[in-house]
């Protein structure tokens, strides 16, 4: 499978190259800049979705669902804001920015009733950070801009019951996860992703099947593209929400060859360190984080401001720790802003001697 | 560089470096191998199939396999249940999964439940290359490592040369058709049954050792492994020969390579414990040594043989013997799985519970006793002897207490023995050894534990009628303190025998600075295996005099010699070591400014992380196996118990660090700072100063050898050059009392040992990697540094850490210092005693110094002059001086 060519062997070139030179920044919360604009139900339906359904598609749900909160959906009806969202972080000084597409999942879209949108929610969020990209790299021609196709976790965990009375039950099955995440990683590439990222993984398993998706798809169409893998830990136990310590997660999706690994959302920066030291530790590929602007408050805000983050987040770039960094829920584009300031005078992490990443 | 290790994952790592020698894969959850388990799955009951998977971890499976591979199972439906199952058992899901079918479909739905990267079991050429290749593509892109079975086109391979063939045949493909790992490749090279009376199969065993050997020197990155109860197939229903052939076969085949098996993990028979007749019929059926070997193992097997009718599991021969023989051989083996039950049976057969205890327990600890001090056993076996002991005396004592309510006969022990560790220490684990050794002698131990008053030991030794005081200690105050609780029995005409042991303590000490002040026996004990035999000398009415006059004998020798030293060579002045002071060539040297400044404080370090730092040849010393890692391992003596220990050790690490036991903390800083003459003035950041004192060696070198002192270290103000220096405190004990309490009310001292010593080393790893992580990132002065862990252990780095009250700066209370410095009680968790002991025990501290130049060395003995000098400096009297400074003193203090 990593015997396969690259899709667009010049930009991985270009991107690799990058992350040999320098710390590169990734984007920082959608959600936190979505909020921002006080977004009703109208605006969430937009016109095509007018009376809670899709109207362009003739399906078995003819009756109407409420849609707001349903973020990824304003890539189709509010475009202009997702792409207000990409350019504010690409202006901060952002490397790489990532698609709308975090619930772009069969079954995450079917709370909405809308699975039959998956595929054109990730081709569409693709070609949208594609244009924002594009248009910044043609501004600044010195600095190339990425677009990082986003792979979710879906509301499902393969590896965990729902039910506390039936440890060995499953809600989702392997195949299950493995068939929405080729779905969406196609649109994903046929929108012009130039790496895809499986991300804010609470469970291994779910993150396994999109590898093993991938390696699927790559196998089929002749041709792969960079994976990026960034897990999360839930909480200060230092472990994923399905059990696993950061090295052992490491191991289990090492596989992939990645591009890069890391961690990302759940914790605020100072509490990722040891587990990113970890990844650092034993990885053969690049190192990420993009935490969040520390712990949510009683309100579920997140308070840490840009100076208090980059100021973490310098102190793992001064160590060695990072090729990659970014934010996750509460950070907005003054927090990269910050965070590409703190690093920019620091070398990035080098591999270790005997790897070949992604080769 | 990253070492290719195989790097598997459950909720936890295991990486498979060399010096796991063997992984056990568990081998019970498998419906075709255990009858039990197929029967559990079939009637559906998981719950209990589940647990047949949590003791196989618990005895010690690293891996464990599971197969449902029976025609009235529905497998793959099986195979799914039970995975997701025990997906939701963090004390099972923590190893990696081995799924282990024939059939593709099978291993196909297994490893779409695994969250870790597991090992498939198996893939093989049987079908082809073509088929070989689809599915060992469709294993990486789960992601899990392979065995790969010698089977081709033709068929099994039972010879070396095929086995050999197809294996390298399967590798080539892999790495080169695929891009598979090397390291995740495991070969399987077939163990078929030997002794089977046909011919042909004779040489089984002999064509896979020698197979493993040949794939081992090809492949070196790849593992050998296999099924190893197919061995001995032909021995069913006899299952004390069949666990003596595997336990033959592994031995063997270990040594050619096999690093890898499918065992059961709880029944493994040790190579030695196989009966000599046994082992030697057995040997000549494996090794395929004489034509005639499986007729001679038939004749002698129906002696090991279980009778019939008696469910016999394991290699469980021992339990038909006798009550008594069942005790001694439960005692000296360390096996406490049956002793309550066993203890019982013999309580009933008693006359008085008593009896027991001094009849076959007694017999089986004397047992014990007459190899320890013969060297057939060791200490850590003799800890685990005690534990059984524990047990069976915790199992007698209501019965016993009745009795004594009854008749008021109390029953009789060698002797009673208050043991303590002086006021101002905390260091316990050489005196829990001792207690342990002297109980399993028939000793009443009372241990008062640590940081123990004189007068509550004196009280205590009054109170109870005892007939010997036992003191330790580890820290250089304690010394002095020994010193002042002998003075104290003296002046309370005290008479009993005291006993000295500890790291510090030595015969000179003893001789020279307690034993003057005491008139009663006074002794000193080397090491726990002296304990005993002091302690019997001294409660013997026949021997003590001998004994007495003896030790009295050679400690005035002690004090002789010492007076004649006085004569050797002596120090030079004050004045002149400082004239020949280390001076560094200030005016071309640029200190190297921390990159990180003031206090660094770590409140959770990962303690995987510090495992890798461990320097394990002190942990056997701690257990008096002497010998250096990892060569003590193979030692010709002592590398069966290292070995077995250091098995328990990483056991209980596994544990330790996967269920966080303990926590380890720590606090690093820099602070300006200049020399000034022999102290070091430090910059704080509130303005403030602080000093450093240190000592300066008087020894009479030759002119190009300096007389060193820490402050040489540091460029003096006059230079004009700002330079710095670092302290760090951390500790790995945060939380290790409950987990010993908890041992120790289970009547395991053995664990509760083991803990205290891990987690000592643990600390002193955390000192290491803090050290290397101080060079490389927070002060950074040499950050491409890059050396293993025995560069490190042998101290191969630039700057040193030197700690207080050791020999470059043998001043225990500087700790103060460094820990207002610090901060070090609020940021790490550390507490100093009055004597300046750390709490927890498992903590070290020192400071930093970065020129290269800096190097370790003994300040060794002071004049009267340096130690005057010294008091004015700290704002001691001279006395104060002498108390804290008494082993380095040249002289009599008055």
């Amino acid at each position: 499978m990593s015997t396969l060519p690259w899709l667009h062997p010049q930009r991985v070139a270009l991107l690799e190259k990058l992350l040999r030179e320098r710390i590169l920044i990734l984007d920082g919360g959608m959600g936190t800049m979505l909020q921002r604009h006080e977004l009703d139900e109208t605006a969430f339906r937009g016109e095509r979705f007018v009376d809670g359904h899709d109207s362009s598609h003739a399906h078995d749900h003819p009756g109407s669902c409420d849609l707001k909160g349903n973020n990824d959906l304003l890539t189709l009806t509010n475009p202009d804001i997702i792409r207000g969202v990409h350019e504010a972080y690409l202006e901060a000084g952002a490397d790489l920015v990532e698609t709308n597409t975090f619930n772009s999942t069969r079954i995450s879209q079917a709370d909405y009733h809308l699975e039959h949108l998956a595929y054109e929610l990730n081709r569409e969020g693709a070609r949208l950070a594609r244009a924002a990209c594009d248009a910044w790299e043609a501004k600044t021609p010195d600095k190339p801009r990425f677009v990082i196709g986003v792979l979710g976790p879906t509301s499902r965990t393969a590896s965990l019951s729902p039910d506390v009375n039936d440890p060995g039950f499953r809600n989702v099955t392997f195949e299950e996860l493995v068939s929405n995440y080729t779905e969406a990683a196609s649109g994903l590439i046929d929108g012009g992703a130039d790496v895809v990222m499986v991300e804010t993984i609470f469970d291994t398993l779910n993150a396994k099947a999109a590898l093993f998706a991938l390696s699927e798809l790559f196998h089929q169409r002749g041709a792969r593209v960079p994976v990026m893998i960034s897990g999360t830990i839930t909480d200060r136990s230092g472990r994923t929400l399905s059990g696993q310590t950061a090295e052992a997660f490491y191991y289990s999706v090492q596989h992939a060859r990645p591009i890069s690994v890391g961690l990302n959302c759940a914790l605020g920066a100072a509490d990722l360190r040891p587990h990113v030291q970890t990844l650092s530790n034993v990885s053969q590929c690049f190192v990420s984080t993009h935490p969040n602007a520390g712990l949510p408050n009683a309100f579920g805000e997140y308070d840490e401001t840009p100076e208090q983050m980059a100021a973490v987040i310098g102190g793992f770039a001064r160590d060695g720790l990072l090729n990659l960094v970014g934010g996750c829920c509460g950070t907005t584009p003054a927090h990269i802003k910050a965070i590409a300031d703190a690093v920019r005078d620091c070398a990035p992490r080098t591999l270790p001697a005997n790897t070949q990443v992604a080769a | 560089m990253m070492p290719r290790h195989t790097r598997l994952s459950g909720l936890e790592p295991l990486v498979i470096t060399p010096d796991l020698l063997f992984v056990n894969v568990g081998e019970r959850t498998n419906v075709t191998g255990s009858a039990q388990f197929r029967k559990l799955v079939k009637e559906d009951r998981y719950e209990e199939a589940v647990d047949v998977a949590r003791q196989q971890v618990a005895n010690g499976a690293q891996i464990i396999d599971v197969n449902m591979d029976e025609g009235l199972i529905d497998s793959e439906a099986a195979m799914t249940r039970f995975l997701n199952l025990i997906a939701a058992e963090p004390d099972i899901a923590r190893v990696p999964v081995m799924v282990d079918s024939s059939k593709w479909s099978v291993i196909e739905a297994g490893l779409r439940c695994l969250q870790g990267k597991g090992i498939v079991n198996s893939i093989s050429m049987k079908e082809g290359e073509e088929l070989f290749l689809e599915h060992a593509r469709k294993v990486q892109q789960y992601g899990a490592a392979v065995v790969v079975m010698a089977f081709d086109e033709q068929g099994q391979a039972d010879t070396c040369e095929r086995k050999v063939e197809i294996c390298s045949r399967a590798f080539e493909l892999l790495t080169t058709k695929l891009d598979f790992p090397p390291e995740d490749i495991i070969f399987d090279p077939n163990i078929f049954a030997i002794a089977t009376g046909i011919e042909e199969h004779n040489n089984y065993a002999v064509d896979f050792i020698e197979a493993t050997r040949e794939l081992k020197r090809r492949f070196p990155d790849s593992h050998i492994s296999g099924g190893v109860s197919n061995v001995s197939f032909s021995f069913r229903g006899n299952n004390t020969v069949r666990e003596a052939i595997h336990s033959v076969f592994l031995y063997h085949a270990i040594k050619a390579g096999m690093d890898m098996g499918i065992v059961n993990a709880g029944a493994l028979m040790i190579y030695d414990d196989v009966p000599e007749e046994l082992r030697e019929r057995v040997e000549d059926v494996v090794l395929n040594r004489r034509s005639d070997a499986t007729e001679r193992l038939l004749e002698i097997a129906d002696n090991y043989k279980a009778k019939k009718g008696e469910v016999v599991t394991e290699s469980l021969a021992w339990r038909e013997k006798p009550v008594r023989e069942r005790l001694s051989h439960a005692l000296v083996h360390g096996i406490d799985q049956y002793v309550v039950e066993d203890t019982e049976v013999a309580r009933q057969e008693a006359s008085r519970p008593l009896d027991v205890i001094e009849g076959p327990l007694m017999d089986g600890m004397n047992v014990v006793g007459d190899l320890f001090g013969a060297g057939k056993m060791f200490l850590p076996q003799v800890v685990k002897s005690a534990r059984v002991m524990k047990k069976a005396v915790a199992h007698l004592i209501p019965f016993i207490e009745e009795e004594k309510a009854r008749t008021g006969d109390a029953g009789k022990s060698n002797g009673k023995i208050v043991m303590a560790t002086v006021k101002g220490d905390v260091h316990d684990i050489g005196k829990n050894i001792v207690g342990v050794v002297l109980r399993c002698n028939n000793f009443e131990v009372i241990d008062l534990g640590v940081m123990v008053p004189t007068q509550k030991i004196l009280e205590t030794a009054v109170a109870e009628n005892a007939d010997i005081i036992g003191l330790s200690g580890l820290i250089t105050p304690s010394l002095e303190e020994m010193s002042q609780v002998a003075r104290e029995m003296q002046r309370q005409n005290f008479s009993i025998p005291l006993m000295i042991g500890g790291a510090t303590t030595s015969r000179a000490h003893t001789a020279l600075k307690i034993e003057p002040h005491y008139k009663s026996p006074t002794v000193w004990v080397k090491d726990a295996s002296r304990a005993v035999g002091v302690a019997q000398s001294l409660v013997s009415k026949d021997l003590v005099d001998a004994f007495i006059a003896r030790i009295r004998a050679e400690y005035a020798e002690v004090r002789e010699r010492h007076k004649q030293r006085g004569s050797g060579k002596p120090l030079v002045p004050l004045q002149k070591a400082r004239a020949q002071r280390f001076t560094a060539d200030w005016a071309s040297y640029e200190p190297p400014a921390p990159r990180q400044p003031g206090i660094t404080v770590f409140d959770d370090y990962d303690l995987a992380e510090l495992r890798h730092y461990i320097d394990w040849s002190p942990f056997f010393n701690a257990w008096e196996l002497a010998g250096h890692y990892p060569a003590i391992l193979d030692d010709e003596v002592v590398g069966k118990q290292a070995r077995e220990l250091f098995n328990d050790a990483q056991a209980m690490l596994d544990r330790l660090i996967a269920d966080k036991w303990l926590t380890a903390r720590g606090v690093i800083g820099f602070w300006p700072a200049a020399g000034h003459g022999d102290d070091i003035e430090v910059q704080l950041e509130n303005g403030r100063t602080a000093t450093l004192h240190h000592l300066r060696q008087q020894v009479d070198k030759p002119v190009e050898r300096p007389d060193f002192c820490l402050s040489d270290f540091v460029a003096p103000k006059s230079t004009g050059k700002r330079d710095w220096v670092g302290g760090f405190a951390v500790t790995a004990g945060i939380g290790i009392d409950a987990h010993v309490a908890r041992f120790e009310a289970d009547h395991d001292d053995y664990s509760a040992i083991l803990l205290k010593a891990l987690a000592d080393r643990l600390a002193e790893a955390f000192a290491e990697r803090m050290h290397e992580r101080v060079r490389r990132e927070f002060w950074g002065y040499a950050p491409d540094e890059s050396l293993d862990n025995k560069a490190l252990i042998d101290e191969k780095y630039v700057g040193i850490r030197p700690a207080p009250g050791y020999p470059a700066c043998p001043d225990h209370t500087e700790k103060a210092t460094l820990f207002r410095l610090l901060d070090a009680t609020r940021n790490a968790g550390i507490e100093l005693t009055e004597g300046f002991a750390m709490y927890p025990t498992a903590a070290v501290s020192g400071w930093y110094f970065s020129h290269p130049g800096s190097q370790y060395f003994v300040v060794g003995r002071l004049t009267r002059e340096q130690v005057e000098d010294y008091a004015k400096r700290k704002g001691w009297t001279r006395e104060e001086a002498e108390r804290w400074l008494a082993s380095n003193l040249d002289y009599d203090p008055d």
